[in-house]
Order: C-alpha cells, then sequence, then structure tokens
C-alpha cells in the first residue's frame, strides 16, 4: 500500500482577487515521506500549506486523499463534518505560534486529551494515562500534566502541541514554521524529536520552513516556491547542492556558514 | 379597570408573541438547539429575567395560573415582580403552589414537586452557550453544534477532576439531550439535573440580552455528561431540612449570627411549607416562633 | 561478474546564475563499467570531477545526460531519471555512500548515526547498534565517544564514524570519497581490510582514493576521469 500516494495535490491554485496565492502546483506525498516547502515570505508556502490542509478552499484543483479505509476522496468534495473529523483524527497541524495550535487556559494534560475525547474516550483514567505518556515521548515532565501551557516556555509549547497532535496517530502532519521564533539550542532538540517521531511512527509530513537547514535535517523531498510558483523540486540533498534555478542558487548560497 | 391589559394582552403585540412561538415550535422540534430570535426590550434591565418574560408573554393565556420562583422561593424580589407584571399585564391568575400553576415561570430551580403533563417550566438563562467559556467565538461554536463536536465538553470536565479530583461544576452542569445537542440548563444546580430526563412538563429556556430560545419537550431523553470513572453525581446533603425536616430536596444555606451559626434550610419553599402545613417539623422548626 | 554499475554517456555542466549564468563544463561522455565484487578507482588531479561523478551516481548531484544504470532488487534502474522516491528507495537498500565528511545531526549519538542505515531498513535498534559498535571497534574509535553526538569529534574521529555509517549494511553497491584522508596508518588499514571483505562479499566499489598506498592495495583498476574532462566541450 505504501506504493500507492497518501495525498495527491492536483495543479492547486489560489487566488486572492487578481494577485496569485499558488498557482498550479501539483505533487503526490507517500506514506512516511517528508515534504519541505522552502522559500521566502509571501513565495506562497503557507497558502499552499492551507490550501491542501482544508485551512483555505482553493480557488481550482483538487487534493485528493488515501482515507484510512484506502478509498481515495478529493478533500474539496467532502462534508465539512468529514474533513474537520479527518482533521483531529489522521492529521496534524502544527502551527508556527504554539498558542494558535493550543488551548492555553487548559492543562497539557487536557490539551493531549482532547482529540481523544473528541472521538469518544470517556475514561478519565485512561485519558490522563496516554497524556502523561505523550508528555514523556515528547520530553515533557509527568509533573507537569496540570499546568497551562502559559507556564512553560516556547520549547515545551511547541511539544506540547506536537504531542497534542499526535494522540490519535494520525499518518499526515501538516508543520508550519515549526521551528520559527525558538533559539537555536531549542531548535536543535525539537528537529531531533519530530525526526524521531516521524520515523518512528512512519508519518507523512509536509514542512513549510524558510530556513534551509530545517529542510535539509527533517525533508526528503523539496519544493521551492517564488511569487506563487513551484520554480524547483526534488531530492532535498540534490536541491541543496545541486540547486538548477537562479532563485534556488540565491537562496543556498545567502545560507549563513558557522 | 386595567389599562395595559386593554392595550395588548401579555404586554408584548401579537406580531412579537408570533415571532416568538415561531422560535419555540422550532425550538421543541429540535430538542435542544438554540434558536436565535429577535428579543426585545422589556420593561426591566437585562439579567431579571427579560428572556423567560418573552417566552412566558408568548404563551400565556388568559385561562393559566402563573407561579414564578426566583432560587426556588416565591417571596425574592425578581418572583413577586414577574408575578405581579403578569397579573398586571395578562390578569391571570397567579399562584405559589406548583402543583395548581400551568406555567411556572423559574431562575435556576426546577420544584421539587413532580411536574405533570400540561405544565410548562420556563427558564430565565443568562448564557446559553454550554461551550462559550472554553472557546469564545460563536461562529466556531455554532459549527461545532451543528457538527457535534463536543469533545471541548469533556476537557472542561477532565480540567475538573485534574484540579479538584471530582467534577466540581455544580451548577450550569451540561447535558446531552435526545442523543444530539449538548445544552446549558441554565444555572439550576446540577442537583435538578436528573428532573430534566423525562419530564412530562415542557421546559422552555430563554435567554433575553443573547437572544436565543431553546427547548426540552416532554418525555425527552437528557444526560448529563460525565466520565466513565467519575460518573454524574448529584449533591448530597448530611443533614434534612432544619424547618421542614425534608431529605432529598436541595437545601440552602443560611447564615444565623456573627458567631457562624447556621442551618440549611429547603430552597424550595412552596415543598417547605406544604410539609409543614401537613405537620412535618425540623429541629429549628421552632426557632422563628421562638425570636 | 554482472554490471552492478553501468555508466553511459553522462555529462554535466554547472550553470552559475549568480554570475552571470556562466556555463561551467564538468564532465562530459562518461562512460565506464563496474562489476560486482571489484573495487573501481576514479583517478585525476583534482577539479577533474571525480567527486561530482561520485555525487551523481548517489543522485546527489542531477545529469544533464546520459544514464546510470544499476540493479536494484533484479531490475535495471536509471537513476539519473528515477523519481526521488526510487532513489531514496535505491539509497536505503542498493547504493551505500562513505562521503568525505560527515553531515552531523544535532543530538544523535555517534552510534545511532552510523546504526541508522541499518534501522532505516527496519533492523532492530539494539542489533544495529550492536554492528555499529563492532565496526567502532575495529576502527579504534575510543569508546568514550560512542555515546556522544560527533558534532565535536575530530576529523579523524567523523571520518571513522562515517566509515562505520557505510560499511554496516549489505548493499551490494558503495560509493567511497576518500575515505582514508583524515585517518592514521593503522586505521588506514582497517579500511583496506574492510573494502577487500566488501569485495570478497561480492560488493561493486568506486572510490576515490588520494592515498597512493591505500589507492594500490584496494583497486582493481583506474578510471581515468582526465578523459571525460569537460573543459573539452566548452
Amino acid at each position: 500500500m505504501n506504493n500507492q500516494p497518501l495525498l495527491s495535490v492536483n495543479e492547486v491554485s489560489k487566488f486572492y482577487g487578481a494577485r496569485i496565492g499558488c498557482r498550479d502546483v501539483s505533487f503526490d506525498l507517500y506514506p512516511g515521506e517528508v515534504l519541505a516547502v522552502v522559500g521566502e515570505s509571501g513565495s506562497g508556502k503557507t497558502t499552499l500549506l492551507n490550501c491542501i490542509s482544508t485551512r483555505l478552499e482553493p480557488t481550482s484543483g483538487s487534493v485528493m486523499y488515501r482515507m484510512r479505509d484506502e478509498t481515495k476522496r478529493d478533500l474539496y468534495q467532502m462534508s465539512e463534518a468529514e474533513r474537520r473529523f479527518l482533521m483531529r483524527t489522521d492529521w496534524g497541524f502544527v502551527h508556527q505560534n504554539p498558542a494558535d495550535g493550543l488551548r492555553m487556559a487548559v492543562s497539557a494534560g487536557a490539551n493531549v486529551g482532547e482529540r481523544l475525547m473528541a472521538v469518544g474516550d470517556r475514561h478519565y483514567g485512561n485519558i490522563r494515562e496516554t497524556a502523561i505518556d505523550w508528555l514523556g515521548r515528547v520530553e515533557i515532565n509527568e509533573d507537569r500534566v496540570d499546568d497551562q501551557p502559559r507556564a512553560f516556555s516556547g520549547g515545551m509549547r511547541q511539544r506540547l502541541q506536537i504531542a497534542r497532535n499526535l494522540v490519535t496517530g494520525p499518518r499526515l502532519m501538516f508543520m508550519d514554521e515549526p521551528t520559527g521564533g525558538l533559539d537555536v539550542s531549542v531548535q536543535a532538540r525539537l528537529l531531533d524529536l519530530i525526526r524521531g517521531l516521524v520515523r518512528d511512527l512512519g508519518l507523512a509530513a509536509i514542512v513549510v520552513t524558510h530556513d534551509l537547514a530545517v529542510a535539509r535535517l527533517l525533508s526528503h523531498r523539496m519544493i521551492v516556491m517564488k511569487d506563487g510558483h513551484v520554480i524547483e523540486s526534488g531530492l532535498t540533498d540534490r536541491v541543496l547542492d545541486d540547486p538548477h534555478e537562479p532563485y534556488t542558487q540565491l537562496l543556498v548560497s545567502s545560507i549563513l556558514q558557522v | 379597570m386595567n389599562i395595559q391589559a386593554d392595550y395588548n394582552f401579555a404586554y408584548l403585540d401579537e406580531q412579537t408573541k408570533r415571532m416568538i412561538r415561531r422560535a419555540i415550535l422550532k425550538a421543541i422540534a429540535i430538542p435542544g438547539y438554540q434558536v436565535p430570535f429577535s428579543s426585545r426590550e422589556m420593561p426591566m434591565p437585562y439579567g431579571w429575567g427579560t428572556g423567560g418574560v418573552q417566552v412566558t408573554a408568548s404563551i400565556i393565556g388568559p385561562d393559566d395560573v402563573l407561579k414564578v420562583i426566583d432560587q426556588g422561593a416565591d417571596d425574592t424580589t425578581n418572583a413577586v415582580s414577574i408575578r405581579a407584571f403578569f397579573a398586571k399585564v395578562a390578569r391571570v391568575k397567579t399562584t405559589t403552589h406548583t402543583s395548581e400553576a400551568t406555567i411556572i415561570q423559574t431562575r435556576h430551580r426546577i420544584p421539587e414537586e413532580q411536574l405533570r403533563d400540561g405544565q410548562i417550566l420556563v427558564y430565565q438563562v443568562p448564557i446559553p452557550e454550554p461551550l462559550r467559556f472554553l472557546e469564545p467565538r460563536e461562529t466556531e461554536t455554532r459549527k461545532m453544534h451543528a457538527l457535534e463536536e463536543y469533545g471541548l465538553m469533556h476537557v472542561k470536565l477532565y480540567e475538573d477532576i485534574a484540579t479538584h479530583g471530582h467534577i466540581a461544576t455544580t451548577y450550569a452542569y451540561p447535558v446531552k439531550v435526545e442523543g444530539r445537542y449538548v445544552m446549558d440548563p441554565s444555572p439550576t444546580p446540577k442537583f435538578d439535573n436528573p428532573k430534566m430526563h423525562m419530564s412530562e412538563a415542557l421546559q422552555l429556556f430563554g435567554a433575553g440580552r443573547e437572544k436565543r430560545i431553546y427547548a426540552i419537550p416532554p418525555y425527552t431523553n437528557v444526560v448529563s455528561l460525565d466520565f466513565d470513572d467519575h460518573p454524574f453525581e448529584v449533591q448530597k446533603f448530611d443533614k434534612p431540612c432544619a424547618i421542614c425536616a425534608a431529605e432529598g430536596v436541595y437545601l440552602d444555606e443560611v447564615i444565623l449570627d456573627d458567631q457562624g451559626s447556621r442551618m440549611f434550610v429547603c430552597s424550595d419553599t412552596d415543598n417547605c411549607e406544604s410539609r409543614q402545613a401537613a405537620g412535618h417539623r425540623g429541629e429549628l422548626s421552632g426557632m422563628e416562633a421562638a425570636q | 561478474m554482472t554490471a552492478a554499475i553501468t555508466v553511459c554517456e553522462i555529462s554535466k555542466t554547472f550553470t552559475m546564475h549568480l554570475r552571470d549564468g556562466i556555463q561551467i563544463p564538468v564532465v562530459t561522455g562518461v562512460n565506464f563499467v563496474v562489476k560486482a565484487g571489484e573495487c573501481a578507482v576514479l583517478g585525476g588531479p583534482s577539479g577533474a570531477g571525480k567527486s561530482s561523478i561520485l555525487k551523481m551516481l548517489y543522485g546527489n548531484y542531477s545529469t544533464d545526460q546520459g544514464q546510470i544504470l544499476l540493479t536494484h532488487y533484479g531490475e535495471q534502474v536509471d537513476l539519473s531519471k528515477a523519481e526521488p522516491r526510487k532513489i531514496i528507495e535505491l539509497r536505503r537498500d542498493t547504493i551505500g555512500y562513505v562521503s568525505q565528511f560527515l553531515r552531523t545531526v544535532p543530538r544523535v549519538s555517534a552510534l545511532d548515526v552510523a546504526a541508522e542505515p541499518l534501522t532505516q531498513r527496519g533492523e532492530d535498534h539494539e542489533i544495529a547498534r550492536k554492528k555499529a559498535a563492532d565496526l567502532f571497534s575495529q576502527l579504534n574509535l575510543p569508546e568514550r565517544l560512542w555515546d556522544l553526538p560527533p558534532a565535536t569529534f575530530s576529523g579523524g574521529e567523523q571520518q571513522r564514524v562515517n566509515i562505520a555509517r557505510g560499511f554496516i549494511t549489505d548493499h551490494p553497491v558503495l560509493l567511497l570519497d576518500e575515505p582514508t584522508a583524515s585517518l592514521d596508518a593503522k586505521n588506514r588499514a582497517v579500511v583496506v581490510d574492510l573494502i577487500t571483505q566488501k569485495k570478497a562479499a561480492g560488493v561493486a566499489l568506486l572510490g576515490i582514493f588520494h592515498d597512493e598506498d591505500v589507492r594500490t592495495k584496494v583497486a582493481d583498476r583506474i578510471i581515468d576521469v582526465t578523459s571525460f574532462a569537460g573543459a573539452k566541450a566548452a
């Protein structure tokens, strides 16, 4: 079954009036595959991410998803109830700002447990145990389970957000600048954690980032966007080590060397 | 002769009452669903029962007998005023006896005496949206109701247990109506939740400021949300009513002096008085007379 | 012996857009075959395109023309035109690569870095670490370093982690980009030994060795890269 794409994006375009958000983007994503979408601010990468993750309806094009029962469905032909169910069970979405993806006034345990309760889990003890287990997996100590995320550091909040998403065993994760705004040592820890989880859980992921080092570390494949278009795509190390397009060469040559 | 009653029966004009009755019918047809309506200004401030009063005004007829309670009591300002209001604008008979009433407007209690087929209980509701404190966006809560996404409701109960070791919500305890809509029963104590289930009486809820009406038709399934390992429980009281010795009823705590003496008495004054009339006596029942 | 790698009419030119689109030819008309069980060595001076050829064979550089045929699970695959997904699969199961420099990942221990090619193929984590530890011992990597991330290691230590990572699998094709560059004589001998073992196991090896001594010991054949010099075409 891994020879079938999990997600097929077909000529997706989004226009904001006359302006282009993204145009004619197509690609397949296979189970266990991590795709990085890179480009500078305003290149359309977040628009594309939102179009694929049903957060923003594309102007044209289709996004097909292979459901757990192996049927292929067009996301925008599904009912809203089905789409939202998919989003909170089979998908995860990690926001750049953890406050957008967490309930800041609700304890860490409840943040992780929410998806379980949403799919009908009604045993407090089990929910709490699962939440603690997931906090452990993202390196948050058990004794923080009843603390609210507002009492957490940026890195912890981001890890909590990841745990909250993974608790239902999703097959696909969307990440929008997951390490943005974190200092380097915290970034390194988070990237390592994401790498491990993606590998161990066999997750497919689409990671939007402007940081090429993040793309190199996390992704198998990448697409480079400029002015709403995909200008180059391929194996991550190929695009980074042998960039063809002028813009990609500029991006790669602009990386700061330490 | 009373001029107000001659102007229009039960204060509201007929078009307004029609509009509200339509909302009520829709609410009955979709148990637990919050129906928007164009709430009118009433001759009382928001928070004093404008929603309940509009519902009552729209359903009341000349032959109805009205009872109004506030926290179970017939003799508090709010209850007395609303009763006087309808006596004036609809010239209906009023009562304090639950069994005699055809319409009971209530703020935060359900009478202890079991309601009968044909009676209507009208609740005054301050905040109709049970999801409001967890999700501030109305667009989002409406969507959640529409798609039956109620995981968030359990998040609140989870937080209760995580913080207090048990579900500490004691009033406005969320219920699921007829297996579909999650509903806020208004700030009644959770003690009264079981009375909503399979009630013979029609239950109508009016929120004036929030412009929502919802309903539980007679004989409707009403289940209080809970966890398998933390099941729903009603409050229990250690002592019976200090005046009428009633057990298994909801009691109010009354502070007696500056030394911290207190007593627990029936919240439902009509029920307490009926029991006293029938000869029941509690441990402090002679106190008022003695003073 | 069957051909494990067949390189046919490969050419490659870099276009430097940031320098007014200047064209830098790398190689043209590259043709050679490497058989299973032999170690072929790319020869020629620096800048002749030896590393670029290895990188094209690993899919790290694209090719402008030609074919790179590999046998992958009994089927001929043209790597130069394969989908990224296919290349990842080829790297996982068919082509191994020891690069000149180790690309370290923060917070990952040397043992896990070396064990990763095996765990990626579904090998048990502990067994994979055991094999990595064996290779580290052979390569005389001090045991106190094994559980540390290699970022702070010396060049020679990183190189040995890299070699262990490349040699840990039983890939039928192994590409070696100066694996002995920063090693002392003792460890160079270990690498020569490891290469000899791979050859005996029927692995096709293609490498770049600047060290005369090592090259003489392992090379079955030298492929002269100067004959593919891109400059001719320019």
